[in-house]
């Protein structure tokens, strides 16, 4: 017994040690990169993940070599890029890249924030804010960008119209069905007859109660359709910072969705939920999936083959396949800031150009990375020579669309589009659940936005 | 009070000592904890948040983040606290005392024993966001649990489980317990250990039943443990936040009735709202006082009293040491 | 007379702890099944049955250069062990401070220890990070651990048990044996308390390794950084690198390291370590 207290006891002086050691060990290496900033530049680029880190070090001409644990990436012309990844669990990243842009004047030339990635759904609590530049401040970028597609500037535009950041991607939302369901349900699979069975909402609703009475769902949750809604809403949530309008498209998803519940359109499933992610898989009764061009390759592939064998006998692979729907909408993306403040906006006009808007870089990284790229020329370059894609039974989803991307609009991106969405979400589940009758659910949003936003003092509900 | 006069006298010159061995704990607060949390009360009074990158305030308000509160539905989430706290606390207490007993009594030969002793605290091992994960797998509407009543046909449909109140009520005291009635079974096994053998020994040869002798020695004996084991899980059920928190993804949902008061404070800090959620501390650290303080001192023998008992004790060798 | 009843409670004890075990050990299985599954498999539905993608799995986590898994362990074991030393000591100390002497603020201390343990700490951490930045410790392990010192449910913890087994006599005792006061705490008081020591040390060390918030906000460098804060960068992956079975292989991994701390220490609570000093 002794002996054993005696060894933790010990173990834990050895840890003390080994602590002691390890800080100034720590101390030195600080020290080391401080010595290496005087050398050359150091660009500080803050991010949530490695997305795009790894496009940066595949494909920016100017890298020179990356280091071993991936933490710095050094360029041709001795400049250290500083990847400061910081994961997004309990909104950590939005955290300390705040307090970092707060202290941003304070901060010595080789620890300020150069540039850092932000989301669509809060892409304007940045550029709203004095702390990200204009690109048209930073030389050559505002022109590289007219092969753009429109919504992708949109996003990141200030108040005033100046655009703010650039995005490699679009992200285009379309309706994956299940071939297998549309034939036996609508008489064909083929996108155009399912597309006029999709048309308008109308439609989409018809088509709900044959896929109903056939013994299938519509639709797998509520949020699936939120997007298609929200996305074409009249104006944004916020626009004088104190007064929340709640667009009559919210309410029309509200209602739709309530009704398809009660009519048993749908499986009940909450986005991301396992049920959800169950529900594209080959045994599930549900028919179309409301997704957005990442989704196809990030979530449905993997639910509907789980084990990876693209065999259409045992997975749904090559059983989906996609059409437009009954509007245009989109989805997500991430676009790189400029941060106010930076010393090297040269370099971060560079890289904004050389990953964004380069045609042959696009081109590799829709070809290599299956990201539906910011290029109206590549994606209609590719619409026309794709071979087609095997999982979607041979679809050539990008002709499709191409000219749905270039029609895409999102003026209506608020500062406070995360926390309103969010918060919607989550109270209409109540309404639909039977858990709490529209008024109570219309009050607990009012309650938990009020919350989050103490700057909202009133929150407008159409009619 | 003559005695206690003595004593006192003597144990003047010890007293440096006691500063002396309290003070590292009172540099430390002093150097980490002080300032945030008075930080924490003084912001209280102000308005102090951030509306996107933009901090405004902090502008003095005096009491408005406290009426503010009195207005929101402070009193609604305290009860979902508490009734969360209670659904996990009281089958936790229960087997945790049923098994500190049994662990620590020599008559019951239970075989492997010293491998239940160990599991008991296994789960609370794994991370709380890790084990929710596990939770969601299980209790999904596709999930091992509905498959499993369904077939039994104790069920028809699959029971969403998160989807109703006391689904997910149930499974977030579920949770806790699990987590948690290992610690107070260690807990209250440590003081059970704490306890003079010999007084179980003459016990046992004075023909005391299993059941007389935990309540007529164990319990008594380990009175303060007890205490401290109420007062700390009050204490950790009142600021109850993580497993509610993870398995509502935050929501508290549904209709709010799992938004616990920790929660509600979380939700202010989303925009770093520094003042309504100092008014949520500081009524809650209030509430918190109180029941503790009450708890305390009518549970716990007093100080006083157990002076007076030990000093009756002392008083012979005192003597010789004064003579 | 003394068999019987005893027998029926056997049973049902017998009874009571296979099912909680059941629980206990049902949670590690499913954990450990889901790392031997791949990303689809796990995202597709729950299985009782492991999958074949263990070994796939394991090298992704070990061979992804960018999650410092062994650096993260050994942070992680500094930043716990640490913790649990200082907390354990220093409450006791604290605690032995107040139990053992007569001083003028004595009551005052022993209230004030007492409401701190009740005063929510959520909203102090940025003041907190503020604190620590200006000391210049932000990004470095010390604010991890320099304030377990003041550890107010330890402390309170050991001065319940050093009510319930503690008696002053025996401190008189060693002070007519010439003991100074530190000689005392340290050679018997500190062994009495051995079992209390052990089963906040476990707890310390436990709560440290799993915790993710305070670390997260102060450790900026991939080397610094501790596995609950490399669990949820995995999570925030992007998607074309989001893994769900390297999540759970990085989650088993880290659970390992504790799982031997806590046996190690567990043979104090299992035992039933007699208390050497006291007896009368």
């Amino acid at each position: 017994m002794k002996k054993t207290w005696k060894a933790i006891m010990s173990f834990a002086l050895i840890a003390a040690m080994i602590f002691g050691l390890s800080a100034c060990g720590g101390k030195k290496t600080d020290d080391g990169a401080a010595a290496e900033g005087e050398a050359g530049k150091v660009l500080n680029i803050w991010c949530w993940n490695d997305e795009f880190q790894t496009r940066f070090n595949d494909y920016y001409p100017e890298v020179k070599e990356v280091a071993e644990d991936g933490s710095t990436t050094t360029l041709n012309d001795g400049t250290v890029v500083n990847w400061i990844i910081e994961p997004n669990a309990d909104n950590n990243y939005q955290n300390k890249l705040d307090e970092a842009l707060l202290n941003q004047e304070s901060a010595d030339a080789d620890s300020k924030v150069d540039m850092f990635l932000v989301e669509a759904d809060y892409a304007r609590k940045y550029t709203n804010s004095e702390s990200t530049m204009n690109i048209a401040d930073l030389p050559g970028v505002l022109d590289a960008t007219s092969d753009q597609y429109e919504y992708t500037k949109e996003v990141v535009s200030d108040a005033e119209g100046n655009v703010k950041g650039v995005s490699w991607q679009a992200c285009p939302g379309l309706i994956a069905y299940r071939r297998s369901i549309a034939k036996e349900v609508l008489g064909s699979d083929d996108p155009e007859t399912v597309q006029a069975a999709l048309a308008d909402w109308d439609k989409f609703a018809e088509t709900a109660q044959k896929m109903k009475d056939a013994g299938y769902f519509m639709l797998s949750g509520y949020d699936d359709t939120f997007r298609p809604f929200y996305n074409n809403d009249a104006a944004p949530f916020v626009e004088d910072g104190k007064t929340l309008n709640i667009d009559k498209n919210i309410m029309d998803w509200v209602a739709m969705t309530k009704d398809y519940t009660d009519k048993g359109f749908n499986n009940k499933t909450s986005l991301w939920s396992d049920d959800w992610n169950a529900d594209q898989g080959k045994d599930s009764k549900v028919f179309c999936i409301p997704a957005c061009t990442w989704e196809i390759d990030f979530t449905l592939t993997g639910n509907a083959d789980p084990d990876g064998t693209k065999d259409p006998a045992q997975s749904a692979w090559g059983d989906y396949a996609v059409c437009l729907g009954p509007v245009n909408w989109c989805w997500g993306g991430t676009w790189l800031t400029a941060a106010a403040g930076t010393d090297n906006a040269d370099l971060i006009a560079d890289i904004m150009i050389k990953m964004t808007t380069d045609k042959d870089i696009l081109n590799k990284i829709a070809t290599e990375k299956g990201d539906f790229v910011n290029s109206k020329s590549v994606i209609s370059d590719l619409a026309a020579n794709y071979e087609g894609n095997d999982f979607l039974g041979g679809q050539n989803h990008y002709a499709l669309l191409s000219d749905a991307a270039a029609g895409l609009s999102l003026k209506i991106a608020s500062p406070y589009d995360q926390g309103v969405i969010e918060k919607m979400q989550a109270a209409m589940k109540d309404y639909f659940d039977g858990n709490a009758d529209l008024d109570t659910a219309k009050a607990n949003f009012e309650t938990s936005i009020k919350e989050i936003y103490p700057e909202i003092e009133t929150v407008n509900w159409p009619e | 009070m003559s005695k206690k006069k003595i004593s006192a006298e003597r144990e003047v010159s010890y007293a440096k000592w006691g500063y002396i061995f309290i003070a590292p704990f009172f540099i430390a607060f002093l150097i980490f904890q002080f300032v945030p949390l008075a930080q924490t009360i003084y912001y209280s009074f102000f308005e102090y948040y951030r509306s996107g990158l933009t901090v405004i305030g902090p502008n003095p308000v005096g009491l408005d983040n406290y009426k503010a509160l009195l207005e929101s539905d402070f009193l609604k989430y305290a009860g979902n606290t508490v009734i969360l706290w209670l659904a996990g606390f009281i089958p936790q207490i229960i087997i945790s005392l049923l098994l500190a007993a049994w662990f620590t009594d020599v008559r019951l030969r239970i075989k492997g024993k010293q491998f239940f002793k160990v599991v008991i605290y296994m789960p609370n091992l794994i991370m709380a966001s890790a084990f929710a994960m596990l939770f969601f797998a299980l209790f999904s509407n596709n999930g091992p649990v509905n498959a499993t009543l369904v077939s039994l046909g104790i069920l028809e449909h699959p029971f969403r489980f998160l989807s109703s109140v006391a689904g997910t009520r149930g499974l977030v005291a579920m949770m806790n317990f699990l987590m948690w009635f290992g610690n107070t079974t260690i807990l209250l096994m440590a003081a059970v250990m704490g306890i003079n053998p010999a007084l179980f020994e003459a016990a046992e040869l004075d023909g005391c039943s299993p059941r007389q002798t935990f309540f007529r020695i164990t319990l008594p004996m380990i009175r303060p443990i007890l205490v401290y084991v109420l007062i700390t899980s009050m204490i950790g059920g009142l600021q109850m936040f993580d497993v509610p928190q993870i398995l509502t993804n935050g929501k508290g949902s549904p209709d709010r009735t799992v938004t616990t008061l920790i929660m509600f404070l979380n939700n202010h800090l989303y925009s770093k709202n520094y003042g309504m959620a100092g008014a949520v501390s500081v009524v809650l650290f209030i509430i918190c006082a109180i029941l503790c303080l009450l708890v305390y001192f009518n549970l716990n023998p007093t100080e006083s009293d157990r002076k007076i008992k030990k000093r009756d004790k002392l008083k012979p060798r005192k003597e010789a040491l004064n003579g | 007379m003394d068999k019987k009843p005893s027998h029926a409670r056997t049973v049902i004890a017998y009874i009571v702890l296979i099912i909680l075990t059941f629980l206990c050990l049902f949670f590690f299985y499913i954990l450990l099944i889901n790392c031997t599954r791949s990303h689809q498999q796990i995202q597709h539905g729950f299985s009782f049955l492991p999958g074949s993608s263990f070994v796939k799995n394991f090298n992704n986590v070990i061979h992804d250069a960018k999650l410092p898994v062994l650096s993260g362990i050994k942070n992680s074991l500094i930043v716990s062990a640490c913790c649990a030393a200082l907390a354990t000591y220093f409450s006791t100390l604290t605690a032995y401070g107040l139990y053992a002497y007569n001083f003028k603020l004595k009551k005052p201390a022993f209230i004030f220890i007492m409401l701190i343990l009740v005063m929510p700490t959520q909203v102090s951490a940025m003041g907190f990070i503020n604190v620590i930045t200006k000391m210049g410790m932000i990004n470095t392990l010390y604010p991890l651990i320099l304030p377990s010192v003041a550890a107010p449910a330890v402390f309170y913890f050991m001065y319940s048990y050093m009510q319930s087994s503690l008696p002053l006599e025996l401190i008189e005792a060693a002070r007519i044996d010439g003991c100074n006061e530190f000689k005392t705490f340290n050679r018997i008081v500190l062994p009495i308390m051995k079992p209390a020591i052990a089963v906040q040390a476990i707890f310390a060390f436990v709560q440290n390794w799993n915790n993710y918030f305070i670390p997260a906000l102060v450790l900026q460098e991939n080397s610094k950084r501790t596995l609950p804060i490399l669990i949820a960068m995995l999570r925030s992956a992007d998607f074309l690198k989001f893994d769900m079975g390297k999540v759970y292989m990085l989650i088993t991994i880290a659970i390992v390291p504790i799982i031997i701390v806590y046996i190690a220490l567990s043979r104090y609570i299992v035992a039933g370590v007699a208390l050497g000093g006291v007896k009368e």
